[in-house]
Order: C-alpha cells, then sequence, then structure tokens
C-alpha cells in the first residue's frame, strides 16, 4: 500500500473510533443506573435547585437530543459546563491540560530511555545473571503500584534525603514562567521547563526540572517494563540477523553494530509501542498526578468526583479517550514514514 | 470452612511434584512455580486470618496511635491506634475478591464474544471489533473511575468497571487465535462433514484457546489487583470498615510527610507480593507455551 | 605429511585448525585439523556440501564463529603475524581492511535503514579516521566503477537495489581498503547463472588488478575448477583431498572428491547420466568411527571403518585423506 493510501486509510479509521468513544462515555455517564443531577445533590435537596440546574445544562431535554448536543459540541469544542459553578469545562481543562502534557511527555522519556538502555543491556548477555536482573526488574517495577512507588520515592527523596520537593509543580515563591514575551506578543507552551527557559530564567527552569523529576521518574519506571521486554527480545533477534555479522565481518566497532546497525532496525516497534502505551500512561498519570499533587487533567478528575461534578468528569474523560486517539494516529503515521520500505 | 488439616495436607502433596517438575523447566517454570507460591500463600493467609491474627484488625486503640515496629506491634499502628500486622494478614480480602470476581466476569463476557464474533465473522466481528479496539485504547483506569463513579461502591460495582476494561484483552487473543485455527485443515474436515458451528468451535477451537486464555487470565489478575488499589486510592473504594490494604495505603499517604513509613510499607508489600505472583505466572506461563528465544 | 610451512614466507598461513560448537546436545566438530597456506595473486577454492565445515572454515579465519562455536587449537597467520592471538581491538582492524568477507546472501547483508554511501563513509572512517567524508565518497565512487555499478546508485538504500547490484556492492566494500586476503562465501548461490559468471569474472580481475589472494567458498566445485588455482575439498569437517585445481580435475584422488566431479552436468556428453553420491553426509554429533567418509564410499575397506587415514602426499603438493593412497606416498 502506499505511503498516501496508508495515510489516508488510517485517518478515516480514527473517526468512527471517536464516536464509539463519545457514545461509551455518554452511555457510561447518562445512562448507567444514577441519575447524575440527581448524584450530585446531597439526599434531602429542594427540588427546584435540581430542576435549576437540569435545565441550565441542557440536562432536562430527551435523551436523543442530549447525545446530539453533546457529541455536537465536542466537535465544537464545548465540553458543557461544570455542575459546580456552571463555568465551561473546556477552559477548566484546557488550563490543567499542559501540566499532564508535560508530566507524560518526560515520563515517557524515562521510560523509552531507560527501558532500551536495560534492554540492549540484558539482550547482550542472554540468559546471564545481568539479563535475569533486568527481566526481574522489569517485571516487579509492573506490579508496583504506581502510586506506592511515588510515596516510596517521597519518602526517601522527598522527607529522608529532603533532595528534592514532594509535591506540587513548582516552587510556591515563584511565579509560574511565563514564557516568551515580545513586545505585545506572547508566547508559552505552558511546559514549565520550556517556558522558563524561553523566558530565560535559568534558576525557574533548574526548580520546574526539580519538581518534574520524581513524578516522571515514578511514572516512566513502571512503565518502562514494557519497554525493557520489547528492546530484548528484538534486539536479540536482530543481532543475530546476517547484516550484523556482515557490519563486524568490516570491522566496525561493537557501539557502531549494536546502535546503527541492531537498535536503528528494532528500534521502529518501540515506537508502536511508545503509542500502545500512551493509554497506559495517561491512567498512570492520574494516580502520579494525585500523588505528588500536581496540578493536571489527573488531579481534575480526582477533585471533580470529590465535587460529584459529573459533567466536568464527562468532558475529562472524553478529552482523555481524544487525546490517545490522536496520539496513536500520529504515531502510526510517523511509523510508516519512517520505514523506508514502506515509503517508497 | 475449614476443612481440617487433612485437606490442607493433600493439597500440599499434590503441590509439591507439580513444583519440583517446574522447577526443572528452566527459568520460566520458577517463575511460575514462585508465583503460584506467592499467591496460593497470601490467599490462604486471608482465609486463616480470622484465626491467625493476633489482635482484631478494626479494633481501634490497640497501642499508642503512631508507633513505629515494635516486638508487641511488629508492624507498628496507625492513626487510629490499630495493629498495622493484623490489618496486613486480614486486608486482602476486598482486594482479591474484587479480582476474582473480575476474572470471572470478564472471561465470562470476553470469551464467548471473542468466540462468537471470530468464528462468525462478517458485519458483526468488524463492528465488534471496532468496539472493542476503541475500549481496548482507552486508558484503563480512566474508564474505570467513571463506571464505577457512576455505579457507586462495593465490591461487585467494582468488579464490574475493572471487567468492562479487560474484555478487550481476551476478545483480542481469541480472535487471533481462532482465526489461526480457523484456516487449518482439521477445521475444513470437520466443517465438510457437517459438523455444526457450536460443535467445531467446542471441540476443535476452545481447547486450543485455552492456554492464551490462562495466561491473559494471570495478567488480568494482577491488573485488576492493580487498578483496585488505584480506584481504592482515589476515593472510589470499598466501605471503610473492612480492612483493606488499598484503604490503608490511601490513609498512609497523609503521613507520609512526619516519617511514618509503616503505615503504607506494609500494606503496600502485600499489594506488590500479590501482583507480583500473578504476573511472575504470567511471564512463566507465557514463556514456557510460546518460546521466542530458541538459539 | 605436511611439512610444518614457515609462516613467513606465504601470505596466509593456516595449519592445523580445529573449530567445535559447543551446544547444549553435545560437541560438534565443525572443522578438524585444516591445513593450508595461500600467496598473492592465488586463489583457493575450499569446495563441499553444505556441513561440510567450510562456512566455519572461512569465518574462522577472522574469529567471528557464531555462538557456540569456539575455535580449539590451530595457527592462522596473516603476513607472519598470529591471528589468534591478537586481542579484538587488533582483529578489528584485520577485519575489513587486512581480510574481507563478503557473505552469501546480499539480500540481508547490508543494513536496511542506511543508505548505500553511509555504509561505505562508515566503513571507510572507521578504519581510516583521518580520511574525510567526501574523500571516502570519492573512493566509494571509483569502486563502484571497479565493479560496475553506475555512481549515482550510491544514494539508494539496499532494498532499492537488484540482487546482483548487492553482491557488487558487498564486493566493492571488501575491497575498499585494499585487503590482503577476500573470502567469499557462496557469493552467487543467491543469484542467477548469467550474474553469477559476471560476478566471479569480476572477483577474478580484481584479484590481479590489486594483487589480493581469494578463498572462494562453494558447493559447486565446477565453479572453482576453472577460477581457482588450488582447491580444498571437505568433507564433515576434514579436508580430504588438497591439490591445484589441474591436478584436482586430471587426476582425481579422493572418492568423495571423484563422485563430486561425475556430478557436474558436461555440456559435450549428450547422454551423460549424473551420478549423484549415495547417502547423506553424517551426523557430526556422533560421527562413524574411522574415515568419515566410508558409509558411502565404494572402495570402503576395513582399515578405513576403524581409524582416521591421516593426509598422504601423492604428488608434490597434492595431498588425500584416504588409505587408498597409502603406498603412494611421496616422502621428501
Amino acid at each position: 500500500m502506499t505511503l498516501r493510501a496508508y495515510v489516508i486509510s488510517r485517518i478515516l479509521l480514527t473517526i468512527p473510533m471517536i464516536f464509539i468513544l463519545l457514545t461509551m462515555v455518554f452511555v457510561v455517564i447518562r445512562i448507567l443506573p444514577g441519575d447524575p443531577v440527581l448524584a450530585h445533590f446531597e439526599k434531602n435537596v429542594d427540588p427546584a435547585l435540581v430542576e435549576e440546574m437540569r435545565v441550565k445544562l441542557g440536562l432536562d431535554k430527551p435523551l436523543w437530543a442530549q447525545y446530539f448536543d453533546y457529541v455536537f459540541g465536542v466537535f465544537r469544542g464545548d465540553l458543557g459546563k461544570s455542575m459546580y459553578d456552571y463555568s465551561p469545562v473546556a477552559e477548566q481543562i484546557f488550563s490543567a491540560f499542559p501540566a499532564t502534557l508535560e508530566l507524560a511527555i518526560s515520563s515517557m522519556i524515562i521510560a523509552a530511555l531507560v527501558g532500551i538502555f536495560l534492554g540492549v543491556q540484558a539482550s547482550k548477555r542472554y540468559n546471564k545473571p545481568v539479563d535475569h536482573t533486568i527481566r526481574i526488574f522489569g517485571i516487579v517495577t509492573y506490579a508496583i503500584p504506581v502510586f506506592l512507588l511515588g510515596m516510596i520515592l517521597q519518602l526517601v527523596f522527598g522527607v529522608g534525603l529532603r533532595w528534592l520537593p514532594v509535591g506540587l509543580r513548582m516552587n510556591p515563591m515563584l511565579a509560574a514562567p511565563q514564557g516568551l514575551s515580545i513586545g505585545a506578543l506572547h508566547f508559552s507552551t505552558g511546559l514549565y521547563t520550556i517556558d522558563s527557559l524561553l523566558e530565560g530564567n535559568m534558576f525557574k527552569f533548574v526548580e520546574s526540572l526539580r519538581y518534574l523529576f520524581l513524578p516522571s521518574l515514578t511514572l516512566g519506571t513502571v512503565l518502562s517494563g514494557v519497554f525493557i521486554r520489547l528492546t530484548r527480545t528484538n534486539m536479540f533477534e536482530t543481532m543475530r540477523l546476517d547484516f550484523v555479522t556482515a557490519a563486524r565481518a568490516r570491522g566496525l566497532r561493537e557501539t557502531t553494530v549494536t546502535y546503527r546497525y541492531a537498535l536503528r532496525n528494532a528500534f521502529l516497534p518501540v515506537l508502536t509501542m511508545i503509542g500502545l502505551q500512551f493509554a497506559t500512561l495517561l491512567a498512570g498519570a492520574v494516580l502520579t498526578e494525585t500523588t505528588f499533587s500536581w496540578p493536571g487533567l489527573g488531579t481534575y478528575v480526582v477533585d471533580r468526583i470529590n465535587f460529584r461534578d459529573y459533567t466536568a468528569i464527562q468532558g475529562a474523560v472524553v478529552v482523555f479517550g481524544i487525546l490517545v486517539s490522536i496520539v496513536s494516529l500520529v504515531v502510526d503515521l510517523l511509523y510508516a514514514y519512517l520505514d523506508p520500505r514502506i515509503r517508497l | 470452612m475449614m476443612g481440617g488439616s487433612s485437606t490442607k495436607k493433600n493439597m500440599f502433596s499434590r503441590l509439591v511434584p507439580l513444583l519440583t517438575s517446574l522447577a526443572r523447566r528452566g527459568l520460566a517454570g520458577w517463575f511460575i512455580a514462585i508465583g503460584l507460591i506467592m499467591v496460593i500463600a497470601i490467599v490462604v493467609m486471608t482465609m486463616l486470618a480470622p484465626w491467625i491474627s493476633p489482635h482484631d484488625p478494626s479494633a481501634i486503640e490497640m497501642g499508642p496511635p503512631l508507633s513505629p515496629p515494635s516486638s508487641q506491634f511488629p508492624f507498628g499502628t496507625n492513626k487510629l491506634g490499630q495493629d498495622m500486622l493484623s490489618r496486613v494478614i486480614s486486608g486482602g480480602g476486598i482486594m482479591i475478591q474484587v479480582a476474582l470476581l473480575s476474572v470471572v466476569i470478564c472471561m465470562a463476557g470476553g470469551v464467548p464474544i471473542g468466540l462468537l464474533s471470530s468464528y462468525t465473522g462478517g458485519i458483526l466481528d468488524r463492528i465488534l471489533c471496532l468496539i472493542m479496539d476503541s475500549i481496548y485504547a482507552f486508558p484503563g483506569l480512566v474508564l474505570a473511575i467513571a463506571i464505577a463513579l457512576m455505579l457507586g461502591r462495593g465490591v461487585v460495582n467494582m468488579a464490574l468497571s475493572i471487567a468492562v476494561v479487560y474484555v478487550p484483552s481476551y476478545f483480542r487473543v481469541i480472535r487471533s487465535q481462532v482465526l489461526s485455527i480457523k484456516e487449518m485443515a482439521y477445521v475444513e474436515a470437520a466443517n465438510a462433514i457437517g459438523a455444526k458451528g457450536h460443535t467445531i468451535v467446542s471441540r476443535y477451537i476452545l481447547p486450543n484457546v485455552i492456554p492464551s486464555i490462562i495466561v491473559v487470565a494471570t495478567v488480568n489478575f494482577a491488573d485488576a489487583i492493580l487498578t483496585a488499589a488505584g480506584l481504592t486510592f482515589i476515593g472510589l473504594g470499598v466501605s471503610v470498615d473492612i480492612p483493606d490494604w488499598g484503604y490503608d495505603l490511601t490513609v498512609g499517604r497523609t503521613l507520609l510527610t512526619t516519617r511514618v513509613w509503616w503505615v503504607i510499607a506494609f500494606p503496600g508489600i502485600m499489594v506488590v507480593l500479590l501482583a507480583l505472583g500473578f504476573t511472575l505466572m504470567g511471564e512463566g506461563l507465557s514463556e514456557l507455551w510460546n518460546p521466542r528465544l530458541e538459539q | 605429511m605436511i611439512e610444518q610451512t614457515n609462516a613467513e614466507s606465504h601470505l596466509l598461513t593456516v595449519n592445523g585448525l580445529t573449530v567445535e560448537y559447543w551446544t547444549r546436545r553435545g560437541k560438534i566438530r565443525a572443522v578438524e585439523n585444516a591445513s593450508f597456506t595461500l600467496d598473492r595473486r592465488e586463489t583457493l577454492g575450499v569446495v563441499g556440501e553444505s556441513g561440510s565445515g567450510k562456512s566455519t572454515l572461512g569465518l574462522s579465519l577472522i574469529k567471528l564463529v557464531p555462538n557456540p562455536g569456539r575455535i580449539i587449537t590451530g595457527d592462522i597467520s596473516l603476513e607472519g603475524q598470529n591471528i589468534r592471538r591478537m586481542k579484538d581491538e587488533e582483529m578489528r582492524d584485520v577485519r575489513g581492511r587486512r581480510i574481507s568477507y563478503v557473505f552469501q546472501d546480499p539480500m540481508t547483508s547490508l543494513n536496511p535503514v542506511e543508505k548505500i554511501k553511509d555504509h561505505f563513509v562508515e566503513l571507510i572512517q572507521t578504519h581510516e579516521p583521518k580520511v574525510s567524508k567526501t574523500q571516502a565518497l570519492e573512493r566509494a565512487n571509483q569502486l563502484f566503477r571497479d565493479v560496475g555499478i553506475q555512481e549515482e546508485r550510491i544514494n539508494d538504500y539496499p532494498h532499492q537495489l537488484s540482487g546482483g547490484m548487492r553482491q557488487r556492492v558487498m564486493i566493492a566494500l571488501a575491497l575498499a581498503l585494499n585487503p590482503s586476503v577476500v573470502i567469499a562465501d557462496e557469493p552467487t548461490t543467491a543469484l542467477d547463472v548469467i550474474v553469477q559468471a559476471k560476478i566471479l569474472d569480476l572477483l577474478n580481475s580484481l584479484k590481479n588488478r590489486y594483487g589480493m589472494a581469494l578463498i572462494l567458498i562453494t558447493h559447486d566445485l565446477s565453479i572453482v575448477l576453472q577460477r581457482s588455482d588450488k582447491i580444498i575439498v571437505m568433507y564433515a569437517g576434514r579436508i580430504v583431498e588438497y591439490a591445484s585445481s589441474v591436478n584436482l580435475y586430471s587426476s582425481t584422488q579422493h572418492p568423495y572428491s571423484q563422485g563430486l566431479l561425475k556430478s557436474i552436468p558436461n555440456i559435450e556428453l549428450a547422454d551423460q547420466k549424473l551420478e549423484a553420491i549415495e547417502g547423506s553426509p553424517p551426523d557430526l554429533l556422533n560421527p562413524p568411527k574411522g574415515c568419515r567418509f566410508w558409509p558411502r564410499c565404494s572402495f570402503a575397506m576395513p582399515e578405513c571403518r576403524t581409524e582416521e587415514p591421516p593426509l598422504f602426499e601423492t604428488k608434490k603438493n597434492h595431498l588425500v585423506r584416504c588409505y587408498l593412497y597409502k603406498d603412494e606416498t611421496n616422502d621428501q
């Protein structure tokens, strides 16, 4: 299949999947037992209040009308209004999103780097103690609940050694990084690390890294197991391929053979894996954010649970789903682009 | 409930030869053996909890609150003065129940749907595939949160929400197996002699699919435990008066900054051991039945 | 017997080389007591069936016998230097620069994610760090002319080239640093007949032009009869006959070599019956006692079954491992 045909078909596939996703969320939140509006209020609430909320949120219309409002709303960028204060959910989510993005990217980087490195080391010493140790490490990190690992790291590095902060995203005495400002023009990514660099403020940069480190390490470690296993298997097979022996026969350095020959060929499945793991990453992010009081989407969802703000939760869940769809689309396209065998 | 020490001795006598034969199968065998031992030990401990825990796990003010591990309270006490050792011994019940129930529900739903869909093919298959892919692509915990939120608290509800998330795993595995088996000659032959669909499925396909189902089930168990812990941590757990590791972990979090480590360490270790037990079994079984790196 | 050759008088000297594979099921002697010499501008043909040990022999010359293989004993000397004693770094210098290896299957021997030109630049710069990228590319272009590929192809990826072109690229890579010895392992098996001839001619002319020595490893006796100066016939890991190609053709001595010769189709013999050698190669885990070939040999004698024959020198530089010739030894 040519690249163009693949791209088109892949993009087209995303549309029904997003629809199913939206429908799923709608079914769960609106149709499953429990009227969300009633559930929001305390037991003996004034029925007039309940009715008022229903009207204001458009939840008094028949179900099919609600469904259409909801679906079209999503495409317009309207995720409804919060039950808590009727403010637009989309705005709230939009402001919480960059924090989660920053956490997700840095965790994924750590997971991939640690996973690939350990996987390569394990594949070179097949069935020897180092290999076994690395494999067990991968299995154990998977079995640890991410929040437990987070708490352990908090204990050791935050409370015990006092090297790193245990929560929040930034030193409370500093203002959040603003990004680049040229005259009236303003540009910021929402990622504290990058924004502080754009601002030129090295102190803020270091501080933002300090706060980012433990949460990313936590989430990244738990995710690394998959990458370890994948890299190990792939590298093991690739290193035995002819072109690797041929490369050695030409006298190339072992590091060149490992990285330029073997790993570059074994890498593409790792890329796909990054896409596949994104969903797990987001799930883990919810718990990690809660543990570290990291002000992202995960904390937003948990807070909204406490407020019984069901419309907001619905909006957040939808965003999670759409994020995963987009990321997996991008990864699939990237893979098709990178594999020279598909390209032409 | 307790059938006396004789039934336990019987189980052990059947267990030992199983374990020794496993140990002979290399690293994978060790994984399975150790995993199995861990799981059985924890389940047995939880079942025997009312008899072996030194104190009543729910009784408050057994000792000075927040006291570190000592000879009197080997695992220390928590904020309410409850004995942590007793809580650890008794705390697995909910998690094990939720995990078991969710795996059973998941299998009862996922396996038939998977078999039906892949064997029948056609539009039904394509629609189901699409739905399953959508669920599978979703962040598991988030979906479980949404469902658990709407269903309310309770063991059954939690199990249901976890089960829905994992149905696609069974679906996919079964589907890929069935699709390859369907093409094989002996299935065609059976069709040719007029065997009915459900006979083919139950006689030919199902037995070949069972190993994969078991492997998925072990991973399913481990994930269910971790997800249950996660749901509890967020506050969607089961009621508060039953001793539960997940609950202790949640409560213990607030005490971290005061260096009270024992409130989360011991329940935490138990959760890890339980999940690890299943994960090891899954790894071992998977390597044993699908050996990849043969020289 | 074999004279202890003075290592410095030849380009490449191999003496008593023995290579084993230590597998889970036991030790397999892939090569036993192999000895030969090679000089500049000489082509040595190594002929044998699959499993005869010929590829292992070739790989052991650059110490790349795959796991679980090990070189047990023997000397390998290149221009007087002992290769066996070389450490990894020294060996890396030898590979590609002093001894080159052309692998059997060009489809799988090049890095799929690298352009052809990167293969060259990498190779040249690894061994000669002072060479710039432009200089390396110039050399690559020159090599392309030598092997007969269009210059533009250097920007392609391996999968864009045909099998014959890929093999030429492999040969170009093998020659890039002017090695003394080129080992070609079944260089034409994966190619069609017409291309085969071209590749072999190419190897020959390059050998003469650059003054290298060539080792041709193949299962096809007809190829080496025409194009090599001397030939080693291998069976079950042993050298069973070692002679100049002329002598091997005119007076084939070992029954196995005779069988190989008879199985080559000859276009001039209209009614020729092709004779295959009966039986199959022995299981190297449990080889037969005595001469490895006796189960398939029509001339087998009682002594063949008890003890393995040594190499007898029947004429000058014609050695054969067979009791049939035990009285014809040409002792110096």
